[in-house]
């Protein structure tokens, strides 16, 4: 795990001193605090900063093979290097170092471009070609490691994130995308290439960017294909699991991988629990584990963390979510994730992080992405309760279903029967619709564009993010299945730009801590892809194949529990007995506001007062005073260019 | 008189604006997005305390309380003893 960074010119331009470089490299040191490394090569530089995991002697960056022919910066792991490295000497290779690094490498030189489809990790690569003259910029399938870029003055700036960028490029207009600010407030993240910032890009996961003289290629290598409807597996429940079971077995064995001690998230719902399990097969060491607590009975699981812990007998470690902790790390929160957020789950996290460092550990796995791959949230319930509710519109029993979700929530939308009616029949019959499971979703954040400022709004005047979303779909996609429609979608939206970057990686490398998410190994999405709808999700019970692959190695209290979904105390954090810090009362304050010129003074004042009086019940006002206050304290730190911490 | 009061806390609470022209009395709260469904327990409290009325679980109904109209209908409707 590390920080990647460096530029790129074309014949016209003139490249930036190497002291740039260092520059960018500096400001990704919590990324890699363990060493940091720069190689001018005449058109490009590269730039690396290390965690060291695998090889700690000798697997330093840039690295290049033994004629210098490929130099490669890399961040993150490639958990089948070992297998990959035998194929490779078997086909001639000579090896220098023990270093996952190396194989890339070795895997470029032998496959060429298709390299990356050999590759079971999670990464951003950066790889320049000598004689080829030409930079490939790599990322993961689903988008576990960042890579941004952007052109200026006919370079071309990459970095893992965008404060290297800024580093690099600190007398360039920085401003935030109003396009991209329109998409998180709508998708809970920017969506595909848009990011936070004018100008900047993502690449998208699955993609490898190709620059050569004179031309850019983007090119996709993988995506959550799903099997049409009626073409899928035909396989039973039982044989299912237990060729996942095996599966999982292995994806977790590789991802134990490490030359450094690997610890465990542990929430106490199935995914986090069943990993825990299966790492405990595989391993005699006492596995160290850990979780977030909350004060607040709504959001704390900690009696079954406990009881997890006690049955996997795993060391166990708790760091608990205080009042006034989440509104003491927002700003650091922010700079971090450098996007606007509408929920402030990912600040418990970043404490959770830090405690797994000051235990002595850099790699954790963690259950995230299971929910995505197996169908686990309530979202996917509703959409299925929604759709069988379409075929008969007329139903007074179907929509009664709608009682059974949400039963975690002081507020549930699902509370009152005549309105939950109303609330969930919204668009009901619009069942071809790409984004049908995301209706309800989207109908309360939309909410959020009510307080964007007239400037604003004029801008994204007849601009239909769906629309552009919808664009970025698989064209056979009508061909699948609901509940893999509503799965795609998931996956482009809230787990690619929110949990795998403002609540993954960039909360987990706030603190120099690698996060590993054996759930996301391709080869269980693929399996999980070609399954038919009724082994994810079977009698509204989520996750049914995952559940019935953990019961062996699971007391049936835990494989049985419904799924409660992490979340944190929202508006309410910020508030004590009536009073908010100082920066919040700045960020809220009208000369603020109307310098930023992104939302409307009058009505975000407004809300302020409302969650100061404790009034603001519903997600609706919640995420809408989190999205303001994300939003404006990343346009006072990266545009304003002022420091919050 | 009701109407007023009730267009009025919701132009503040939901819509967080002064601005009567942004919301009309027959327009529906709940498809225009300005309440989901937690919104609607802030408006039957508000209604509750405000009018001295109580509303009852049968009387939670979209009908009673989807529109600035329907919710001043339906006060004026308890406060008559309807």
């Amino acid at each position: 795990m590390c920080g990647i960074a460096g530029y790129i010119g074309s014949s016209f331009s003139k490249l930036p001193a190497d002291e740039v470089a260092h520059a960018m490299a500096r400001s990704l040191a919590h990324r890699g605090p363990d060493g940091s490394g720069v190689k001018a090569l005449g058109s490009i530089v590269l730039a690396h900063t290390r965690l060291s995991i695998i090889d700690l002697a000798t697997g330093h960056q840039p690295m290049a093979d033994d004629a210098e022919t490929v130099w490669l910066v890399f961040n993150g792991e490639i958990f089948n290097y070992l297998e990959l490295r035998a194929e490779l000497i078997s086909l001639g290779h000579r090896f220098r170092t023990q270093s996952d690094t190396e194989t890339i490498i070795h895997a470029y030189r032998q496959w060429g471009d298709a390299f990356v489809e050999r590759l079971n990790g999670q990464f951003a690569i950066a790889l320049w070609d000598v004689l080829g003259r030409r930079l490939i910029l790599a990322r993961d399938r689903t988008g576990i490691r960042p890579l941004f870029y952007r052109e200026h003055a006919g370079v071309l700036y990459f970095a893992s994130e965008v404060k290297a960028l800024r580093a690099a490029l600190p007398h360039a207009s920085w401003k935030l995308d109003t396009k991209g600010l329109g998409q998180a407030l709508l998708f809970w993240s920017t969506v595909g290439d848009r990011t936070a910032f004018e100008e900047v890009s993502s690449l998208p996961p699955g993609h490898c960017l190709v620059i050569e003289e004179g031309s850019r290629t983007l090119k996709r290598y993988w995506d959550w294909n799903f099997t049409a409807s009626g073409s899928q597996r035909q396989i039973s429940m039982e044989a299912a699991s237990e060729e996942l079971r095996a599966l999982l077995q292995d994806a977790v064995q590789l991802q134990l991988r490490a030359d450094v001690p690997v610890g465990a998230y542990l929430s106490g719902g199935l995914d986090s629990s069943g990993l825990v399990a299966l790492i405990r097969q595989r391993s005699d060491v006492r596995l160290r584990t850990f979780s977030v607590s909350f004060g607040d009975a709504e959001f704390d699981e900690s009696a079954q963390q406990m009881e997890v812990a006690r049955y996997l007998e795993t060391d166990h470690a708790v760091v608990r979510c205080l009042p006034g902790d989440i509104a003491r790390q927002f700003p650091r929160l922010i700079a971090h994730t450098e996007a606007t957020i509408l929920r402030t789950g990912p600040a418990p996290l970043m404490m959770l992080s830090r405690l797994v460092r000051e235990s002595g550990f850099k790699v954790v796995l963690t259950g995230e992405g299971a929910d995505e791959v197996f169908g686990g949230y309530d979202l996917f319930k509703e959409a299925a309760i929604r759709r069988f509710w379409a075929r008969q519109p007329k139903s007074r029993w179907r929509p009664e279903l709608f009682a059974r979700l949400y039963p975690y929530l002081r507020n549930s939308p699902a509370g009152n029967r005549a309105f939950s009616h109303a609330f969930f029949g919204q668009e009901l019959l619009d069942t071809a619709s790409p984004f049908y499971g995301h209706t309800t979703r989207w109908a309360t954040s939309r909410r959020n564009w009510g307080f964007l400022s007239g400037d604003v709004r004029h801008v994204l005047q007849g601009w239909r993010p769906e629309e552009e979303l919808a664009q970025q779909l698989p064209k056979d996609m009508g061909r699948w299945e609901g509940l893999a429609r509503d799965q795609y979608v998931e996956a482009s939206t809230l787990l690619y730009g929110y949990l795998l970057s403002s609540q993954g990686d960039r909360v987990a490398m706030a603190n120099s801590v690698e996060g590993r998410v054996p759930y996301l190994d391709h080869r269980v999405i693929e399996f999980a892809n070609a399954l038919p709808a009724r082994l994810k999700l079977r009698r509204l019970r989520e996750k049914a194949v995952l559940r019935q692959a953990l019961r062996p190695m699971l007391p049936s209290s835990i494989v049985n529990r419904t799924k409660q979904p992490y979340r944190a105390p929202d508006s309410a954090s910020f508030f004590e007995a009536g009073h908010a810090p100082e920066y919040v009362r700045h960020q809220f304050s009208a000369g603020r506001l109307a310098e930023a010129g992104l939302f409307e003074p009058a009505m975000a004042s407004r809300l302020f007062e409302k969650c100061r009086a404790g009034k603001a019940l519903g997600f609706a006002d919640n995420m809408a005073f989190v999205g303001i206050l994300s939003t404006m304290i990343l346009e006072d730190k990266f545009v304003q260019g002022r420091s919050l911490e | 008189m009701a109407s007023q009061q009730i267009k009025d806390f919701i132009l503040k609470n939901f819509l967080f604006t002064d601005d009567a022209s942004a919301l009309k009395n027959d327009q529906s709260l709940m498809s225009s997005g300005v309440l989901d469904s937690t919104g609607i327990l802030e408006l039957i409290t508000y209604v509750e305390d405000t009018f001295g009325i109580k509303v009852s679980d049968d009387e939670m109904l979209p009908g009673n309380f989807d529109s600035v109209d329907a919710v001043s209908a339906f006060v004026s409707r308890k406060q008559k003893g309807a």
